[in-house]
């Protein structure tokens, strides 16, 4: 059973009828991104798998459980953690404060102390900087500390919004290669992205999404060599 | 941030000038020089009043000069000057032509007791040269100060601001130490005169403050004194001390001075409330009266016999004005769940102009006693004894403030604390951390309201009486503005702006007609030089200042 079924959703802005019957699953273990220009549905997607939206039809389910019943709160409790776009940490929070943040669901301290030494290690600059507040941090590490504080809540499954969005390309890269890493230790993931090469380059499986609709779904490598998508998404002729 | 510091020239001089010498007649025409003019600093040398009209044109001298560099030091002396000067020339055209043209027919502070003030009672002609003079070399004092080394500085600027705070706080020391009989005898033929310091008193102030900065600023290093950092023995025995203190301040100070710190507490109460629902939460609420009111009105209306064949006593109807408090945040809270920023202030300030008109309605009178108010609201008791003077009232205040602040400081650092934290900055990311931000709201409103609603049971039972007017929409201002002063989310921030807005103004009684002249030029002061507050929250002034000490490499990140 996929951890995450999005089956057949439609959602709704008022009248915009933005996303017209998406259907997406994630495996265990999968990185599994989501592709697309802008305007495409892509984050309206992740919206509505964290319960910020509701679907007027179709389903999102985790693990055969379907979260229409939620709110956006509970759904966390439930193990969907997200990266907003836009990195959105707590600006005036320290970064300390950011990570405990993250881990709002949870109870048990060792396995909070547990997770921060993880993110540590994968983030050492964090650790560096754990005392400072996090507005003053450059926009690479804010994206860490985005992440690491989605970690914190240790999802079933991490929803991650154009991760690479105004960073330098060596930055994308690093972030790139820490995404895949988190994914080896054993998170599945959710990738919304514009930058389709990077995102083929780590993610297992794809799916192109054009005014709400998908349409295309296949592996990270067939994707790739797709005539549409190298025209479309990868500025190839 | 300037790119260039641009130099302090003769033209920006003259402009500095012109501008303190505005706000100095400003000043002296709204009537605080001559309100002032008794209240001596050191007496027979001068007073507070003279410190208004001079303030201020050091104030923008030593305000332009933090900014702008001039070329050469005499060259920042003889601009200073300058500058200094030209207030005092703007000064003295107003004494001139106060003499020519009758201007007490429009401005009726124009009176010949401020020129005289104004002229250092010097007369004409001389008058208006003393005037420039001194404000001339005040400019150019500025202007040297500026050139000191910073511990100079600091140790100057301390010693200037105690010697005026001490002077002023005349009353209040005096009214302390007069029963310690030697002390008093010596306070009161040396240091002080019948009002603010003796000539001698001042200078061994001024060295006294100044000698202690100055070997302070020597020191190595630190935040200075902290409780934390101290043995424990030291740090309970000094915990202690400050209960001691504050268990026996009625006793040292007094009737007048306990109903001052009686209704500072009152302050403390509601802005320890209202932190938590501005400060902590992010909700911007123009209305808190409203729950003040409603705190003492329902102790009003359970307690007194005029409105109940079977009164409750004080203790009994606590609960239920806390209870009614509590659900009276809720119902606020549920309508504006999805308003932020202005949208919410503007309909937290309709709740309370609601409340208001209700408790004033022809409408409740049966109920609530219309403009009448009520009267024969119950006196705590405890046992057979009645707290109803100032210092009796004031423990009971003391133990409110007491348990508020525990339950204040309790919540700030708890999970429920921090979620208003991750709410206030940004709500959508919040409730993506797991946090519900309904319930999480209306506990913010809830808890602030109880806080209040507190308050308002004391203040009723300390009056007596409730009266509508009592419930009026600048006591939410004042408890705005004494957490923006202190501090906004700083819990001592409440206590320091509680008693600068609120005891200071009661000290210094010629304050309270141009009260709120005062607030409006201190909280854009304050926003200009310090805006982070008094005593700001740990994260404010990290937030403010951070940039500052990276640049000065003053706190490496500790390793681990």
């Amino acid at each position: 059973m996929p951890i995450l079924e999005v089956d057949n959703i439609h959602s709704y802005y008022g009248h915009i009828h933005a996303l017209k019957g998406i259907s997406i699953s994630v495996k265990k273990g999968e990185i599994v991104t989501l592709i697309g220009a802008n305007g495409a549905g892509k984050t309206t997607t992740l919206r509505t798998i964290s319960g910020l939206m509701k679907p007027r039809h179709g389903h999102v389910r985790l693990e055969g459980e379907d979260l229409a019943p939620y709110k956006p709160h509970e759904i966390v409790y439930k193990g969907v953690a997200m990266v907003p776009e836009g990195r959105r940490i707590f600006t005036r929070l320290t970064v300390m404060e950011n990570l405990e943040m993250g881990a709002y669901t949870r109870t048990s301290k060792p396995e909070i102390e547990q997770d921060l030494d993880r993110v540590f290690a994968l983030f050492p600059r964090l650790k560096e900087r754990r005392r400072q507040i996090a507005g003053t941090l450059s926009g690479g590490e804010q994206q860490m500390l985005a992440i690491g504080r989605a970690l914190m809540a240790r999802p079933r499954i991490l929803l991650m919004d154009e991760p690479s969005m105004g960073l330098a390309p060596v930055l994308v890269e690093a972030i790139f290669d820490t995404i895949q890493q988190i994914n080896k230790e054993g998170t599945t993931i959710l990738l919304v992205e514009q930058n389709a090469l990077m995102a083929f380059s780590i993610a297992h499986r794809g799916y192109v999404l054009q005014t709400g609709e998908i349409v295309l779904q296949d592996n990270a490598e067939n994707l790739k060599k797709n005539p549409m998508v190298q025209k479309a998404y990868l500025g190839m002729e | 941030m300037q790119i260039s510091a641009p130099s302090f020239s003769w033209k920006e001089a003259v402009r500095v000038g012109v501008l303190g010498g505005a706000i100095a007649i400003l000043i002296s025409l709204v009537g605080m020089v001559a309100a002032f003019g008794e209240r001596y600093i050191v007496y027979g040398w001068f007073s507070m009043g003279q410190v208004l009209f001079l303030a201020p044109i050091l104030f923008m001298v030593s305000l332009t000069l933090r900014r702008e560099k001039a070329s050469t030091s005499s060259k920042t002396v003889l601009h200073s000057l300058l500058a200094g000067a030209v207030g005092g020339v703007m000064l003295a055209v107003l004494v001139l032509l106060g003499q020519v043209i009758n201007l007490r027919a429009v401005l009726v502070n124009a009176s010949p007791r401020l020129y005289g003030m104004l002229t250092f009672n010097q007369g004409l002609p001389a008058g208006p040269f003393v005037l420039i003079a001194v404000t001339a070399l005040l400019g150019a004092v500025a202007g040297a100060y500026h050139l000191l080394p910073p511990r100079w500085q600091r140790t100057l600027s301390q010693a200037v601001i105690w010697l005026i705070l001490t002077g002023l706080m005349r009353d209040l020391i005096m009214n302390i130490v007069v029963r310690w009989r030697l002390v008093g005898e010596l306070f009161k033929t040396v240091l002080f005169a019948s009002s603010g310091l003796q000539p001698i008193g001042a200078i061994v102030l001024l060295l006294l403050i100044g000698g202690l900065v100055y070997w302070r600023s020597g020191q190595p290093a630190g935040r200075g004194f902290s409780l934390k950092n101290q043995p424990p023995t030291i740090r309970w025995a000094s915990i202690a001390g400050i209960v001691l203190i504050f268990l026996t301040l009625p006793q040292i100070l007094g009737v007048y001075f306990s109903e001052i710190l009686d209704n500072v507490m009152m302050y403390i109460l509601m802005g320890l409330g209202l932190n938590i629902v501005v400060g902590f939460a992010g909700l911007l609420d123009l209305g808190y009266v409203a729950f003040f009111a409603i705190g003492a009105y329902t102790m009003g209306v359970l307690t007194s016999p005029e409105l109940r064949a079977e009164p409750l006593t004080y203790w009994q109807a606590l609960p239920f004005a806390l209870v009614i408090s509590f659900i009276s945040g809720l119902i606020l809270g549920l309508p504006v769940l999805k308003l932020r920023g202005d949208y919410l202030a503007i309909v937290t300030l309709g709740f309370g102009e609601i409340v208001r008109l209700l408790v004033l309605s022809d409408w409740l009178r049966p109920w609530l006693g219309g403009t009448q108010g009520i009267q024969l609201i119950a006196q705590p008791r405890i046992g057979s004894m009645v707290l109803n003077t100032q210092e009796e009232l004031y423990y009971l205040f003391l133990l409110g403030v007491g348990i508020i602040l525990f339950i204040a400081i309790r919540l700030k650092d708890s999970r429920l604390g921090r979620a208003w934290m991750a709410l206030r900055e940004d709500e959508d990311v919040a409730m993506a951390m797991g946090i519900n931000h309904v319930v999480v709201k209306l506990l913010a409103f809830a808890t602030g309201a109880v806080f209040s609603g507190l308050a308002g049971t004391i203040f009723a039972a300390k009056l007596t009486s409730v009266y509508p007017h009592s419930m009026n929409f600048l006591v939410s201002i004042n408890v705005l503005a004494l957490l923006i002063l202190g501090g906004m989310g700083s819990i001592p921030g409440a206590f320091v702006g509680a008693l600068v807005l609120i005891g200071a103004p009661e000290l210094l009684r010629e304050f309270a007609e141009f009260r709120y002249l005062v607030y409006g030029a201190l909280l854009v002061t304050m926003m200009v030089t310090r805006p982070e507050g008094l005593w700001p929250e740990e994260r404010r002034r990290l937030e403010l200042h951070e940039a500052e000490e990276e640049l000065k490499g003053a706190e490496p990140v500790p390793a681990s």
